[in-house]
């Protein structure tokens, strides 16, 4: 069934689209194939169908339609002067190929992207006509995801969300300055023009559905974007503050990280060294703060260090609380749900569980050990009725004492 | 926590299950045993296949549900909870859920307080069933068995090994998924059927019944295989996910081993490959100037900083490299003309060397710094970086064809022989270049400058001999020519 070719476009398609870090499935409306023609579902929770040794989530088929671009964007492995294999999948064979893995249960369903062919018009025109073919003609309901060329017409953009759950556009870079100097051919005002125009449709159909029950449904599962963390000068803080700003301005779902990697073929403009991997959790530990911690940006970036990135060592969260121990400790019998979020090692579960015990029984430490993964860790930032931390909270060398012992190794380092 | 007072304290009753993820007929008997007020301890739920309480003598069923008796309470945060742990394999389950059940008669609120035992341990089989059942929707991989219409057409085949009675409570799943596809799912514990209109049950089944394997799986392992980013190994992520135990039915999984063995090699590759792209080299030194301010081949090129080129006549005797534009350098655009310049100008002229004669370059043509507020501190190029602008130096040597090359400090030894040498062991004699001319490696300048005392007084003697010597061979090298 699979013919040699198929495998080797496949092959060089694929390989060309792992450096696009989202393979999110979730957040979607609720659908399933009942009473229609085709397959698929959605039920709300996103399913990783398996995971690669890169420790990485394998929900989608991701790939491109084609690697051949016109642009040449010093970080991308398909730019112009890269002298990667070319390969090039028709729109047919794209949906092929999802149907096939769908039915296997081998995948949620497509993350499409593309270099850009001919025009930025044509080769939107071509994604979108890979969404098309499986909605209308094979009634797929399973989930898409279809990157967005903000240099495409409006009209043809907004083709995408109609029949896509999620549309993104990469800002590429954190700075501006690293735009214009490692992506030639993008502008960042073009791409947050296309960001913009996407949120006002989400928000305009959103809006219509409220009062028309047929109005069509607009990218249910809302926009991202993916930001390349260690090719460019920019701090944590930078990255910090322009997520946030991204958040707020286009109410996204995500902001992506993804650590630059070398690449094969790589622009010697960029650093040969990989930023450690653990750059890119930090950054990611720093969204959750924001998302769900109820932490502002501001004070995400308080707990930076001098050169204004996140320490590696620790976690954004611990560095807060080592920096304003003012704050602490916190008397989990008392304390409001936003103090309890604060305390390094309570998780949002934590919090809740601690909520909810609290109104039945005053907690001893031991019970808070029983409802947090690691008891050492809180201790020194809360008291109990039966636990007071005394001067630990004063104690200089209290990051030591928290920090993970064992470093991480540098696998390749020469 | 006070009993109730119970009236059927004194028997014992052993309950026996119809199916091992029956729920709706343990919430009956529960029902009523509750309201009959048996105490927990007073009974035993035994599931098919399942031996029980061996010392469980009792042999009451389970009593009448009696009208008059007051109500059995139960919140949803219980229900849901207990429908779902009741599925779990654990042979004590049942007896929990009741245990549960019991308690929470006299204290309503109890499902909240999650530092109880009990309660924690039904959130813990809860939390495992629905584990199990998000694993088999994520891992169960089906496999086509063709067939022709008059059969019925083409039917999906998975095996699946779950850890828990999951299999019928996600039985909708999969038909809400595949509603118009033929498929089956074969367990050790039952199987299911769907027929495009119908779920049926069927018995337990065997790997063997099965289907082998399936022609888009060679496919699939392609993209799998494709999609991994061998710079990024975090195998500790990928086992706490997708654990060994699955990896037997799922196609993909054989590939693992090679691309984690594989990853290192690949990485290195993918570097070395990125590394070194150039075109033909140029032929002029004007040439080289040009290509030079353009290049952004390392970091180095991509600051904010002005490439230097080499300085001196083209035809030139003496070639003498350092290590890159220095602050001063890169703001004049000239090689060595700041404090180590100025340094190497004062024991050059001690030696009898006429700088001006001499072609004087840099192993690295661009300045790599980090901005320390308005200052900018010198970093040492990466080995990395002086191999890459080795081509240029290379290029230049090409034009100059020095008889004799002096390399100050380590980084311009490596750029010369592509190696690091350590300057001490290197210093003192000549090191014959393929092209028949001669390397002398000696300190550069400006390590010179940042000793005291009597080490800085050795280190200048051992300079100072170093460029006497090279003195000494230019002018054997003159009298030859």
């Amino acid at each position: 069934m699979a013919s040699a070719s198929t495998l080797q476009k496949l092959e060089i398609l694929a390989d060309a689209a792992k450096y696009d870090a989202s393979c999110a499935s979730s957040g979607t409306s609720k659908r399933n194939s009942v009473g229609g023609k085709g397959i698929g579902s959605t039920e709300g929770m996103g399913i990783c169908h398996a995971y690669a040794p890169d420790g990485r989530c394998i929900s989608l088929l991701k790939i491109l339609l084609t690697n051949y671009c016109v642009f040449d964007c010093h970080y991308c492995i398909n730019r112009k002067s890269s002298n990667v294999a070319r390969a090039r999948f028709t729109p047919q064979e794209v949906v092929d190929l999802t149907l096939a893995f769908y039915r296997r249960n081998y995948i949620e369903g497509l993350f499409l992207s593309s270099g850009i062919v001919k025009s930025s018009n044509h080769t939107m025109e071509q994604l979108v006509e890979v969404a098309r073919i499986l909605r209308e003609e094979h009634d797929f309901r399973g989930y898409i995801h279809l990157k967005t060329i903000p240099e495409a017409d409006a009209e043809i953009v907004h083709q995408a969300g109609l029949y896509a759950d999620r549309v993104s556009i990469n800002v590429e870079l954190p700075t501006d300055s690293g735009l214009t100097r490692l992506a030639p051919d993008k502008n960042s005002g073009q791409i947050e023009g296309a960001m913009g125009k996407v949120t006002s449709d989400i928000a305009e159909l959103k809006d219509a559905r409220k009062k028309f029950k047929h109005a069509p449904r607009y990218a249910p599962a809302g926009q991202s974007t993916q930001m390349i963390v260690g090719a460019d000068t920019a701090t944590d803080s930078d990255i910090v503050g322009k997520a946030s700003r991204l958040y707020d301005s286009f109410k996204l779902r995500r902001v992506y990280y993804s650590a630059f990697s070398p690449i094969p073929d790589a622009s010697a403009v960029l650093p040969l060294k990989r930023p450690p991997l653990i750059r890119e959790h930090r950054l990611y530990q720093s969204d959750w703060l924001m998302r769900f911690y109820g932490y502002k940006p501001a004070e995400v970036m308080q707990a930076t260090e001098a050169d204004g990135n996140l320490p590696l060592d620790i976690d954004p969260k611990l560095a807060w609380a080592l920096k304003f121990r003012e704050q602490f400790p916190v008397d989990v019998n008392r304390a409001t749900k936003e103090q309890l979020l604060r305390v390094p090692g309570l998780g949002v579960k934590a919090v809740h569980k601690i909520l909810a015990s609290r109104r039945h029984r005053t907690l001893r430490l031991d019970d808070v050990a029983r409802l947090t993964l690691s008891i050492t860790k809180v201790r020194p930032f809360i008291c109990t009725v039966d636990w007071r931390p005394l001067l630990l909270t004063d104690r200089a060398d209290l990051r030591t004492m928290l920090a993970p012992k064992t470093e991480q190794l540098e696998l390749f380092s020469a | 926590m006070t009993m109730l007072p119970a009236a059927h304290a004194d028997s014992f009753h052993v309950v026996h299950l119809p199916a091992a993820d029956d729920f709706d007929f343990w919430r009956d008997c529960a029902r009523a045993l509750i309201q009959a007020q048996v105490p927990p301890d007073r009974i035993s739920w035994i599931e098919p296949g399942g031996s029980g309480d061996l010392f469980a003598q009792g042999d009451h069923g389970v009593p009448a549900l009696t009208s008059g008796a007051p109500p059995v309470r139960a919140n949803r945060r219980f229900v849901n909870l207990a429908r779902n742990a009741a599925l779990h394999s654990d042979p004590e389950r049942f007896a929990l859920l009741y245990r549960l059940l019991w308690r929470l008669q006299e204290n309503p609120g109890m499902m909240e307080d999650k530092a109880d035992d009990d309660v924690r341990k039904i959130e813990e089989l809860d939390k495992n069933v629905r584990r199990d059942s998000h694993k088999m929707h994520a891992f169960v991989r089906f496999r086509l068995v063709e067939a022709d219409e008059a059969e019925g057409g083409d039917r999906y085949v998975a095996w699946f090994e779950p850890d828990h009675h999951i299999l019928r409570a996600n039985a909708g799943f999969f038909m809400r998924r595949f509603a118009n596809m033929r498929w089956s799912i074969l367990t050790p514990r039952g199987s299911l059927h769907w027929d495009g209109e119908t779920m049926a049950e069927g018995p337990a089944a065997e790997r063997s019944d099965a289907p082998q394997g399936d022609p888009m799986e060679d496919l699939w392992r392609t993209y799998y295989a494709s999609i991994f980013n061998p710079a990024r190994l975090k195998i500790g992520a990928m086992l706490k996910e997708m654990p060994k135990k699955y990896w037997k039915n799922m196609p993909e999984a054989a590939l693992i081993p090679e691309l984690v063995a594989g990853a290192q090699s690949r990485e290195a590759k993918m570097v070395e490959k990125g590394a070194l792209e150039f075109d033909e080299r140029p032929e002029t030194l004007a040439a080289i100037d040009k290509a030079i301010s353009a290049c952004r081949k390392c970091p180095i090129g991509l600051l904010d900083n002005h490439a230097v080129m080499g300085e001196g006549p083209q035809d030139a005797a003496l070639m003498i490299v350092g290590e890159q534009p220095g602050d001063q350098e890169d703001i004049k655009g000239r090689p060595f003309v700041g404090p180590a310049g100025q340094l190497l100008d004062d024991h050059l002229r001690t030696a009898g060397i006429d700088r001006s004669a001499a072609y004087v370059t840099n192993a690295v043509k661009h300045f790599k710094y980090v901005q320390r507020g308005k200052r900018r501190i010198h970093q040492s190029p990466a080995a990395k970086e002086i191999d890459t602008c080795r081509w240029w130096m290379e290029s230049e040597r090409a034009i100059v064809q020095p008889k004799l090359v002096l390399a100050m400090g380590a980084s311009a030894a490596r750029g010369m022989l592509g190696k690091t040498v350590s300057i001490s062991n290197a210093r003192g004699a000549p090191i014959q270049l393929e092209d028949g001319s001669e390397l002398w490696v000696t300190a550069h300048p400006s390590y010179l400058l940042r000793l005291d005392g009597a080490a800085r007084d050795e280190q200048v003697r051992l300079f100072d001999n170093d460029l006497r010597a090279v003195r000494q061979r230019l002018d054997e090298i003159a009298q030859r020519a």
